[in-house]
């Protein structure tokens, strides 16, 4: 007998409505938050922070305006437009004015912002000068780290001007006891407090905090519960006046009480998943493993008869939408490295309990379903896989990666348990992992994980290797001996390891600063109260009071800094084909390809630094006439073929991606050079760095801030994706790319890796290519790869990429047994394909 | 462990291949083929000398000899998706009948490292070169594309009989299994009365449970101007999924066979 209930459960009428409903304009973004939090820190001035964050998040609950969509069955939105979102000038707000006419015709992300909006935020920035995270932090920070920063080595932009978010919270406990429980907890832990007690001035204050806070989220689920039945009374439709009266009866119940009913406990979650996005904007708020903790819910309503399947199907498909109600906006550059409105809530199905048993039910499968149903990017699906994994599940998980839509995203219990209990997790605890955000693993309720804490670009310190510690003409880094000087490849990789550990070092303390910004200014009572051990610490969660306590900055580019290496090796030292000087000079006038107006103004930066360097005065005119010779450079021919031929003997040298095990093992030293060095350093909530290598969309804006690598990348383009391989550098399909990759060692990374496999869909049609594709992702986690996703191109990607041929030079599609770039075949052949494409399903 | 030695010619090594015989399999192409099929997608493996092809304005060479070993090297690194899947060592040409000894050694040499086989072949060989192999092939994926000698000949340039002869020989060995593939060509064999003919002919083999219609493709056309040859099948469209799916029909109303369009 079937251990699960695997039948396909249809999706209901409402689900398209409600998601045409909520697609249909553009977001906004709204002042309501904004105005009601600088009333009330106006109205605390004096009071200790963590009762003004409390106050502040009860004012703004108990007044902004609340709406219940048209056929919503879970209720709670923290805008009156579908998709809007709010604003946290506590974290930062200085980005925000001057972007007020370019943000709604920006090409990342657009908003719409009403000019009644932008008069109210104006209003309120006044507020807020001198007052931010953003600020505080930088006040923190070491001077070098802030040059560092300036030279773009590495980016904190994440919490440097938002809040941190990238937790999941004990989801299960507010379930089980509601909010009146924790209250009831918090009060124990204050009688405990006595006011002789060294810290009785922090615990009290933050219990009290807890207590405010969550009393105010009851308050605000009651206004939405007398909305209902406003609603109700005045709705003619009896079906939906049913439903009104239902939500109304759920909002009073819940989330003060205990859920009764599945969808009790749905109405109860999607408070929590709403209300931690409004005491902070932090995102990657994720709801980790939902299957696990709404199942007996679920179960015990099914069993008695009070709820269908299909109801309950529909009622998570109601959440799947509800997530993407949630919006944020980022500055014009984050969004760009964020990029599609994405909030990362991560919900993870399947995997194994605390005692090592797979724990997939009929709500992983469910799960599975509603991602197809809303065809929506949030929730950021996930599965845990592992030997125990019914092949039922990954089945199911397969024919939504068929669909295109790149979920779900598969994690490896095998490599990531082990991972975990290596950074002090127990074992039982590592057994429940999930993942926050992109693929950062940790255990729900007891970490606060800051698990993306920056990006850090692999490539800018091989750069300052090139110019001796110097960037733009300014000594930046460390000071090495010139490059053309080096005599042994491990001289020259010696110097981008100094180059390394010092950035890194500057890395730490970026982080730690901001840290500790967010510690004195924005601590999060809310929050905190569904983490262990806060409550029992009576510490917030910034101020270190969750069991486990991380710090995850990304380095990426490790594809090209492999290559690079190793092209350098091959060429420079072993067969002595390049010399150092030549090397140098290609990479300066990016091979000859071509100077951006980057490229100019880094070259005559680092002539003017030169200059001042030997002590000569240089004068703005001297300026402007070192850069108008710097346009007008030509390049001499001979230099330019030479470039050529450099750039060709690069493209012989053996890549990182094509099962070749000397460059692989060369790789996993080369990421060593990230990975190793976080691991000695400390945040100051008494937890450890720990190292992730993955870049979300930023390999595409920070390759903009790099130049030329000895790896053939020429200036400004795009980085490695990921630990993937370079773009069209893998060129022996994909077993041979996961052959490689797997060769990384993904355990030392344990604040996640990130793989990405781009497939034709019609390498999984029918069973048999489901079947191919479940054997290539559990082969990949035999040989301890950790994550994987993929991007099945569909038939409008093909279609753009016959328009736009330039954008696509390395779409390889597979059809029958045959690969071929798409966009060097003939137009009848590409509609051949294209043709086929629509076939594969 | 002679063998291993063995020296042969081909000139591709595909890995992930998933639609020539059962799981993720690792193609090896082998150079050199008995027939000229006009809608032949692998032009460049009909010569059995190495030629060079123009790709994208660059000359590349096509073929190179190497030894059963290096060759196995190759076939092992996806071991682990092999085990995995029950994929393995798939052969393909050309006609990998066309190098007896090195197609049997290949074969031979995975079969001692505990990978599955299968061959891709129009099984156009001396009935004693298909004996050697079968000892060493787990699962044989036979052309079969015509049942009219005439018209096969007009196509394909050689005439049909041996082929048919040596279709009974190997199912009626009983040493493979034998599965039977019709590439379906416009102008060809693509009607309902010649589709159904090769069922009927596949179906008295004994032992042989699936037929495979493969639709004709034009993937190959751009490697017939690289090699500076003239596409004979330029007008010919590929048939329509409506059309596959009849013939389809065909093959499941005259024969207890089961079909699959696509490999």
């Amino acid at each position: 007998m079937e251990r699960f209930y695997t039948t396909e459960i249809p999706k209901s009428d409402r689900i398209p409505k409600l998601v045409e409903h909520l697609y249909a304009k553009m977001p906004e973004i709204e002042s309501a938050r904004a105005i009601l939090l600088t009333e009330s820190y106006k109205e605390t001035e004096g009071q200790p922070i963590m009762t003004r964050r409390a106050k502040a998040f009860a004012h703004i609950l108990d007044n902004i305006p609340i709406i219940i969509r048209p056929n919503e069955l879970i209720v709670g939105s923290t805008t009156i437009a579908p998709r809007g979102c709010q604003t946290y000038p506590e974290f930062s707000f200085e980005w925000l004015e001057p972007e007020f006419e370019t943000v709604e015709h920006r090409s990342a992300d657009p908003f719409y912002i009403s000019e009644q909006t932008k008069k109210d935020l104006k209003e309120v920035h006044k507020y807020w000068k001198g007052k931010t995270t953003s600020e505080l932090a930088t006040a923190y920070m070491a001077p070098e780290t802030l040059k560092a920063m300036e030279h773009n080595i590495f980016t904190p932009g994440n919490y440097f001007y938002n809040g941190v978010g990238h937790i999941t919270v004990q989801y299960d406990k507010v379930l089980a006891i509601g909010y009146e429980g924790i209250i009831a907890e918090a009060k124990g832990y204050l009688d405990q407090c006595n006011p002789s007690d060294a810290d009785y001035a922090t615990r009290s204050r933050f219990l009290q905090a807890v207590i405010i806070s969550c009393e105010a989220v009851i308050r605000y689920a009651k206004r939405y519960a007398v909305l209902a039945a406003e609603m109700a009374q005045k709705e003619s439709n009896p079906a939906r006046k049913a439903e009104l009266l239902q939500i109304a009866q759920n909002c009073t119940n819940v989330p003060e009480k205990g859920a009764k009913t599945f969808w009790e406990a749905c109405q109860s979650f999607w408070f929590v998943q709403q209300l931690l996005q409004v005491e902070s904007s932090g995102h990657s708020i994720s709801p980790g493993r939902f299957d696990q903790y709404m199942y007996p819910y679920y179960k015990e309503d099914l069993d008695k008869g009070k709820i269908t399947r299909e109801a309950a199907q529909e009622l998570i498909d109601c959440i799947f939408v509800k997530l993407n109600d949630l919006n944020k906006c980022r500055d014009a550059a984050s969004a760009e490295g964020f990029a599609g409105y994405s909030l990362f809530q991560n919900m993870i199905v399947g995997g194994q309990d605390k005692n090592g048993l797979d724990v997939t039910n009929d709500l992983s499968f469910m799960c599975i379903s509603a991602s197809a149903h809303v065809f929506l990017p949030q929730p950021s699906l996930s599965i845990r896989v592992w030997n125990g994994t019914p092949h039922s599940l990954m089945l199911k998980a397969a024919q939504l990666t068929r669909t295109g839509i790149g979920l779900p995203a598969y994690y490896n219990d095998e490599v990531i348990i082990p991972s975990l209990m290596s950074m002090g997790l127990t074992m039982e605890d590592a057994r429940e992992y999930n993942i926050i955000g992109c693929v950062e693993p940790q255990k729900a309720g007891k970490t606060e994980g800051w698990h993306d804490a920056a990006f850090f670009n692999m490539c800018r310190p091989l750069e300052v290797v090139f110019d001796s510690g110097y960037d733009k003409g300014e000594l930046i880094g460390v000071r090495t001996k010139p490059v053309e000087e080096m005599t042994s490849f491990e001289e020259f990789y010696d110097a981008y390891k100094a180059q390394m550990e010092y950035f890194i070092s500057l890395l730490v303390n970026a982080d730690n600063s901001i840290d500790m910004a967010h510690a004195t200014l924005c601590p999060l009572p809310f929050e905190s109260c569904m983490v262990d051990d806060c409550m029992k610490r009576g510490k917030a969660l910034q101020e270190g009071g969750a069991v486990y306590n991380f710090t995850g900055p990304q380095g990426f580019g490790i594809a090209n800094m492999a290559d690079a290496l190793y092209a350098v090796k091959t060429l420079v030292f072993d067969e002595k084909k390049v010399t150092m000087a030549e090397l140098k000079k290609a990479l300066m006038f990016n091979y000859g390809k071509g100077l951006d107006e980057a490229s100019v103004a880094d070259l005559a930066m680092r002539i003017i630094g030169g200059l001042k360097e030997q002590g000569i005065a240089v004068s703005n005119e001297d300026v402007a006439r070192i850069v108008a010779q710097v346009h007008s450079m030509d390049i001499p021919e001979t230099d330019k073929k030479r470039y050529g031929e450099i750039l060709g003997l690069i493209d012989q040298v053996p890549k990182f991606g094509n099962d070749d095990r000397t460059v692989d093992a060369f790789a996993r030293d080369v990421a060593y050079t990230y990975t190793r060095p976080l691991l000695k350093y400390k945040n100051p909530r008494g937890g450890s760095f720990q190292a992730g290598l993955y870049p979300v969309s930023a390999n595409v804006p920070l390759g903009a801030q790099t130049g030329a690598t000895p790896d053939g990348r020429l200036a400004h383009t795009p980085v490695a994706d990921g630990v993937s391989p370079s773009a069209g550098k893998d060129v022996h399909g994909p077993t041979a790319a996961a052959n490689s990759v797997s060769r990384l060692d993904h355990g030392i990374a344990s604040n996640g890796t990130l793989f990405n496999q781009k497939f034709h869909p019609t390498a999984l049609s029918g069973e048999k290519g489901l079947d191919n594709f479940v054997s290539l992702i559990r082969s990949y986690f035999d040989q301890k790869g950790s994550h994987v996703q993929f991007n099945v191109v569909d038939r409008e990607t093909l279609l753009d990429a016959q328009k736009h041929p330039e954008k696509y030079k390395h779409l390889v599609v597979r059809v029958a047994g045959y690969s071929a770039l798409f966009t060097t075949l003939s137009k009848s052949l590409q509609d051949d394909i294209i043709r086929r494409t629509e076939q594969g399903f | 462990m002679d063998y291993l030695q063995t020296k042969g010619r081909i000139f591709d090594i595909q890995r992930y291949s998933i639609h020539d015989g059962h799981g993720i399999r690792t193609i090896v192409f082998l150079k050199g083929c008995v027939l000229r099929c006009r809608w032949c997608c692998n032009p460049e493996s009909q010569e059995y000398k190495i030629q060079t092809m123009m790709v994208q304005g660059k000359p590349k060479t096509i073929g190179r000899d190497v030894t059963v070993e290096e060759v196995m090297h190759e076939v092992e690194k996806d071991r682990a998706y092999y085990r995995r899947s029950g994929g393995g060592l798939t052969l393909s040409g050309g006609e990998s009948l066309c190098q007896p000894q090195f197609a049997r050694d290949l074969l031979r040499a995975a079969k001692a490292a505990g990978i599955t086989t299968a061959m891709e072949s129009m099984a156009c060989a001396k009935w004693e070169v298909i004996e050697s192999i079968l000892p060493y092939l787990d699962q044989y994926l036979m052309d079969i594309k015509h049942i009219n000698p005439e018209k096969h000949k007009e196509f394909t340039g050689r005439s049909n009989e041996l082929m048919l002869e040596n279709a009974r020989k190997v199912a009626a060995s009983g040493m493979t299994e034998l599965s039977i593939r019709v590439p379906v060509i416009p102008t060809f064999n693509d009607t309902p009365e010649e589709i159904r003919d090769i069922a009927w002919f596949a179906d008295k083999l004994p032992g042989v449970k699936r037929i495979h219609l493969l639709p004709y493709h034009r993937l190959g056309q751009d490697k017939y101007e690289d090699l500076g040859r003239e596409y004979l099948m330029k007008d010919i469209l590929p048939p329509t999924n409506e059309h596959m799916e009849m013939l389809k029909r065909v093959v499941t109303e005259n024969s207890s066979l089961i079909c699959q369009i696509g490999g």
